[in-house]
């Protein structure tokens, strides 16, 4: 059995008794994208600033569990001045950590993707030439390495009811990346 | 009350006696969900064993037993909540939830149009919001909200213009997130001087407490199986027989129907014109066992042991984290059914039940399907302990001490 050491490692809740990047921007020029748990209430704003392929800023608002809450902290530290592109495998790589275990476990638990959770990107609509089952490995020590602190809630998947929180800020994201490039 | 023994009562529940790192599991989610005493379980394991048959049909000895079986249970069910005509007022269902959509899709369906107005609460389940709003989108009536004022009571100041005119009180008996135990019989009188009918929602009333539908002054009572020791797939709707011999069928296909031809049929008698198909005759026969037990301990000893426990787990709470700790609903714990919603520090429910968890404790955290109480209280979610027959103050205390982890762990100061 999981222990709660698994999933509250020290350096979530870290980021979410200090969360990262907590806050507003002006909308416009910022891009404001919501994200809703409907299974517990919890809800994520992602604001985002998005200038020549290049995440600017971007500030988190909403309110949720340590879970949701420290994975948007981590998120925002992680993609903060990174290219569009940059962004979009990050989060592909983050949530290949997660949903290589959300999927198997959907499937045996029975439980469908819910349908108002904001799916990740796809690799299609990524813009990533990768092959479309990419998504189903898990990922490599150097991707994980490479997602730093982000590795910490790797934990997360042994509890299978929280994964949608850890994935929330990240979909969120997601959704608003597409929304900019659709809008441009 | 010395008369109420939780050991003994504990041991008839196979499984309260399983461990979670080495401890036995407190199950503090009743209101949710509660569990079953080994007679429920026998009773449901013979009738397959032995008896099982469909019912209504076979002439065989064990169809008629099986039917025997399935109608004394509505009886055992009617009697328990005092219907003037228990074998014919009772209708089984699937659960509440499908309880009030058999009324919403019969009754309401039949007698709500344009500039018709129905009343609800702002503390109702979604099961008795959802149906209605359903209704009202395909047949344009409209739907007016008797407040919930910040201390968890509902706010009666506008009671009469709202009901003015209504067609429909829809009211829950005890709200599954603040445990307000609301004056139905008061609501069911002015109601009822405005020509409205009532439904009300038992589903964590009736399990608790000593029910008399004549007592509420109600017209429609919707209760589930499974949160009153008995099986899940199974519940309730009381209605007054004229009402149900007025109301269209609800669901089509056999069981329900007295003929029928190519070009149309005649429905069955009631209650049996609402029970389409094969009705959940098993869970029939474990809610009748369950009905026995609660009444082997007395309703009027459940709910004493209820208010009692409720009172202790305020005290113990309140005395153990003062302020730190918020408790929703009114107080007073005779006021109130036992669920207990709270706020703890500013930690999540998610991670309250998270840590509670590890220590064995099982609460719900969430919405409770209200989200527009939600809305109201302006949060997004509470953590919920829920007391039932089988809990005692040792429960009580390992919630206590179980949130004194949580506190430990995410503790910010």
């Amino acid at each position: 059995m999981a222990g709660l050491e698994d999933l509250y490692r020290e350096i979530i809740l870290d980021h979410y008794r200090n969360p990262r990047n907590r806050g507003e921007l002006p909308v416009p020029p910022a891009h404001r994208t919501e994200g809703f748990n409907p299974l517990c209430g919890d809800e994520i704003v992602v604001y985002l600033s998005v200038t020549d392929g290049i995440v600017e800023d971007l500030r988190i608002g909403g309110q949720g569990c340590s879970i949701s809450q420290s994975s948007a902290s981590m998120m925002s530290a992680a993609v903060k001045g990174k290219t569009t592109a940059e962004a979009r495998r990050t989060i592909a790589t983050f949530k290949s950590m997660m949903s290589i275990h959300e999927s198997t476990l959907d499937t045996s638990a029975g439980l469908a993707s819910d349908p108002e959770i904001p799916e990740g990107v796809s690799s299609e609509d990524s813009g990533l030439d990768e092959d479309p089952s990419d998504e189903l490995r898990p990922p490599s020590e150097a991707e994980l390495t490479a997602l730093g602190d982000l590795a910490a809630l790797q934990g997360v998947v042994k509890f299978p009811v929280r994964i949608k929180c850890a994935t929330l800020s990240w979909n969120t994201l997601a959704q608003g990346l597409d929304e900019i490039a659709t809008s441009a | 009350m010395n008369t109420f023994d939780v050991a003994a009562i504990k041991a008839d529940f196979p499984i309260l006696q399983r461990c979670f790192n080495g401890r036995k599991i407190v199950y503090l989610d009743s209101a949710a969900s509660s569990q079953r005493p080994e007679a429920v379980l026998d009773a449901m394991d013979t009738y397959y064993r032995t008896t099982h048959a469909n019912v209504h049909r076979g002439v065989y000895a064990i169809a008629e037993e099986a039917t025997r079986l399935f109608e004394e249970a509505r009886h055992a069910y009617g009697r328990f909540v005092g219907a003037p005509d228990p074998a014919h007022e009772v209708v089984f269902t699937k659960n509440a939830t499908e309880a009030v959509n058999l009324v919403a899709g019969t009754w309401g369906r039949a007698n709500l149009g344009p500039g018709d107005h129905i009343v609800l609460t702002e503390m109702e389940h979604h099961a008795n919001l959802v149906p209605w709003l359903m209704l009202s989108e395909q047949k344009g009536f409209s739907i007016r909200y008797i407040p919930v004022d910040r201390s968890g009571w509902l706010d009666l100041s506008d009671i009469d213009a709202l009901l003015d005119g209504a067609k429909l009180l829809g009211v829950t008996l005890v709200s599954n997130v603040l445990g307000t135990l609301n004056p139905v019989a008061e609501l069911a009188a002015l109601a009822h001087a405005q020509g409205a009918l009532v439904l009300a929602d038992g589903a964590q009333f009736v399990p608790h407490m000593a029910t008399s539908v004549t007592a509420l002054g109600c017209d429609f009572l919707v209760a589930t199986g499974h949160k009153m020791l008995g099986p899940t797939g199974i519940g309730m709707l009381w209605a007054r027989r004229a009402l149900l011999e007025e109301m269209p069928p609800f669901l089509g296909g056999g069981e329900m129907i007295r003929d029928v031809r190519l070009d149309g049929f005649t429905p069955n008698e009631v209650p049996w014109k609402f029970e389409a198909g094969t009705p959940p005759i098993a869970e029939a026969v474990g809610l009748a066992a369950a009905l026995s037990y609660l009444e082997g301990l007395g309703m009027d000893a459940v709910r004493a042991h209820e208010i009692a426990l409720t009172g202790y787990a305020m005290d113990a709470l309140q005395h153990a984290y003062g302020d730190e700790i918020v408790l929703f609903g009114p107080d007073g714990p005779s006021n109130r059914g036992g669920v207990l919603s709270f706020a703890f520090k500013d930690l999540h429910p998610h991670d309250i039940s998270q840590v509670l968890d590890a220590e064995g404790v099982c609460i719900r955290a969430g919405h409770h399907c209200a989200k527009p109480l939600m809305r109201k209280l302006d949060v997004s979610a509470t953590a919920r302990a829920s007391f039932y027959v089988y809990n005692d103050e040792q429960d009580v205390e390992a919630l206590v001490k179980a949130l004194g982890k949580a506190d430990e762990l995410f503790g910010i100061g």
